[in-house]
């Protein structure tokens, strides 16, 4: 189990604004959480609900404006990443903090070769000469499993296949040892069976290197082959969060207890149609004064209507380390708010 | 690319042989007489002598293909011969110019130097200043720089030079009196003095086109940079914790200046056409001042040859932006 002694990042009470001409959207709504040293934490929620706004906030990388940060604090140990200067910001990223994007395709840049763009945060951060990013690299391509790792230093974005760019994306992510990984959907845009092997790549790194990873997805079936825990995002808060064998084996929040309802059978006769959560996401361009679900909830009630409902431990753990959920129709159990183990 | 360079190449000889009869026939097609300013009290039959003596009375076809023969053969022979002594061309006959009776390509190498110096530096300035704002506009979208830039954008777009260097000339030469109205060819740089005199004598002719070509580069340097900078690549670049500049001068840059490069690429023939009008206003004797004249005088073989140069110009300019396209953007391989 990862030690729970030191979270590598802990995240607490983050706003996030779009300012826009039609006013603001309330992207990202007190949002707190942690990572321990070496656990894979993974964010599932529909598209617009948040997550990758949440993991953008958290290192700068939101353009601002229209992005605001509000509030909040970003602990990476003891730097707090809302408060350090752009410029340390920037040493931060892509040392400590390491990223992984949705579409391979254009993540890279289409005119210069990948030996430059891996070699890039090496000698930013690193600061490596030449030869040695250039070993470095090699390394690191052979490390995601690219084959004649040095032959390929050359070569342009546009002649790697898709799953191969992510490869690609992979090390330059990697480069420098973080501490964090996030993956912001990394596996959306790759076919089933170059997901499925991004997928073992990335459990067989984590593994070698130890690092703690992110993983924002849709999809529940990823989530359930790779993660520790997950939380579980809607209307730019978090709703529940837990252990991932609690969240599947015992899920709370209406809204996740309807996700997993979404996810197809494959076994048995097809009788009915696919299901489907009714209506949209919310866009919130007020802070959340009511339950963001509510309209599409088959529980809500009056209370749904007048109060943001607030996380709340199920099973006497603090907030964070058991399951918890933000809903009122889920009962707490009795004396929950004040448990501390 | 080679294979693809040669092939184009190759395509150009039918297509400059094609511009080439399409510009001796409609020039030939065109009213007028070399005669036209020969004063009316000059006698009939010493007209026709004269438009014997100028070759100008054998049909069309036949000139046309004296003059290919003049323009592929003789012309460059006789600029080898000048070169290396030989004597290739072997004192044959070269496109002469019907209104001077000088050789159409010496006429050419006295106005080169003037459009090149004036026009090719209007240009230069653009760019240089073109590029700059561009990047900034589009780095600072919707900024009190960028709404600055787009209204001398619009400014360099809507104007005619013929205005904004009259406009130019009120202002820098007869109000200011800083310099001279019109622009002194026989001015020869030897010193300083001098200099500072070339310099001035340009200032006005190179503000004016510099205003035009750099509003059009600006705008599509803007356009470019923002088609780029919301790229997933500069976020990734971001992410990485390269510096601002590295991200916009290296990353976006890089990606923008492809489509840019060509639109210069493709400008340069426009300055050795000359800019007609520019030249005109500030007395400027170059190559536009030489086309109009020739066009005046019904001076047929200069306006063939000038115009052939440039369609030559054209075609090979288009040629390099297509090399230089495939040479900054690795995902174009012609072959």
């Amino acid at each position: 189990m990862p030690d729970r002694a030191a979270p590598v990042l802990d995240v607490k009470g983050l706003k996030t604004v779009f300012r826009t001409r039609g006013g603001e959207i309330h992207a990202v709504n007190d949002v707190s959480f942690h990572l321990e040293r070496g656990e894979l934490l993974g964010v599932v929620g529909e598209s617009g609900s948040g997550k990758s706004v949440t993991m953008m906030s958290l290192i700068g990388l939101l353009p601002s404006p229209p992005a605001e940060i509000r509030s909040g604090s970003v602990m990476l140990g003891d730097l707090d990443l809302l408060k350090i200067t752009p410029e340390q910001l920037r040493n931060v990223r892509g040392d400590k903090v390491g990223f992984i994007f949705q579409d391979p395709m254009t993540s890279l840049n289409p005119v210069f070769n990948i030996g430059f763009q891996i070699a890039e945060p090496l000698r930013r951060h690193m600061g490596m000469n030449k030869a040695q990013a250039k070993a470095r690299a090699v390394e690191l391509l052979e490390l995601v499993g690219i084959p004649d790792a040095a032959k390929r230093l050359g070569d342009y974005p546009h002649q790697f296949s898709g799953g191969m760019r992510q490869r690609v994306m992979i090390a330059i992510a990697l480069a420098c040892d973080p501490d964090v990984l996030i993956a912001d959907e990394p596996t959306t845009a790759l076919d089933v069976t170059i997901q499925a092997q991004i997928l073992e790549l990335v459990k067989e790194l984590r593994v070698k290197l130890g690092m703690a990873i992110i993983w924002i997805t849709h999809d529940l079936g990823v989530i359930a082959a790779i993660a520790d825990r997950v939380m579980v995002m809607y209307g730019g808060q978090i709703v529940e969060q837990a252990p991932v064998k609690d969240l599947f084996a015992n899920p709370q929040h209406p809204y996740t207890r309807a996700l997993l309802k979404t996810i197809p059978s494959l076994t048995g006769v097809r009788e009915k149609r696919l299901q489907v959560i009714e209506g949209q996401p919310p866009i919130m361009t007020t802070a959340p004064s009511a339950c963001a679900f509510r309209a599409r909830c088959t529980h809500a009630f009056d209370r749904c209507e007048v109060e943001n409902p607030k996380r709340h431990g199920i099973d006497r753990l603090p907030l964070g380390q058991g399951h918890d959920v933000a809903c009122h129709w889920v009962a707490a159990p009795v004396s929950a708010e004040t448990a501390h183990v | 690319m080679l294979t693809f360079t040669l092939r184009r190449l190759l395509l150009a000889i039918p297509t400059l042989f094609v511009i080439s009869l399409v510009i001796f026939l409609l020039v030939d097609l065109a009213p007028g007489s070399p005669m036209s300013e020969i004063p009316l009290t000059v006698p009939p039959d010493v007209r026709r002598k004269m438009i014997e003596a100028l070759g100008a009375d054998q049909p069309v076809f036949v000139r046309y293909v004296l003059w290919l023969r003049q323009f592929f053969w003789v012309e460059p022979a006789t600029l080898f011969d000048g070169w290396f002594g030989t004597n290739w061309a072997g004192g044959e006959q070269r496109i002469l110019s019907w209104q001077s009776r000088a050789p159409v390509f010496t006429i050419i190498g006295q106005r080169i130097p003037q459009t090149l110096t004036v026009i090719g530096t209007a240009y230069l300035v653009g760019i240089l200043i073109a590029l700059p704002i561009g990047i900034y506009s589009a780095y600072r979208q919707y900024s009190l720089f960028d709404q600055l830039g787009t209204l001398f954008a619009m400014i360099g777009f809507s104007v005619p030079t013929f205005f904004s260097g009259t406009l130019i000339i009120i202002i820098f030469a007869v109000t200011l009196g800083w310099f001279p109205t019109k622009y002194d060819t026989n001015l020869h740089v030897t010193d300083w003095a001098s200099f500072v005199k070339q310099l001035q004598q340009m200032a006005m002719p190179v503000m004016t086109l510099g205003l035009a070509n750099a509003a059009v580069i600006s705008r599509y340097m803007r356009s470019s940079m923002l088609d780029n900078m919301g790229m997933d690549y500069v976020r990734t670049a971001r992410a990485k914790g390269m510096s601002e500049r590295v991200v916009v001068l290296k990353h976006v840059l890089r990606n923008s200046m492809i489509p840019v490069v060509t639109v210069i690429a493709l400008g340069i023939p426009s300055i050795f056409g000359g800019a007609i009008i520019t030249e005109n206003l500030f007395g400027v004797n170059g190559i536009g001042a030489a086309l109009i004249g020739a066009i005046h005088a019904s001076d047929l073989p200069m306006v063939q040859t000038l115009a052939f140069i440039f369609a030559v110009l054209i075609v090979s300019f288009n040629l390099i932006a297509d090399v230089l396209y495939g040479l900054l953007d690795p995902r174009i391989r012609y072959d």
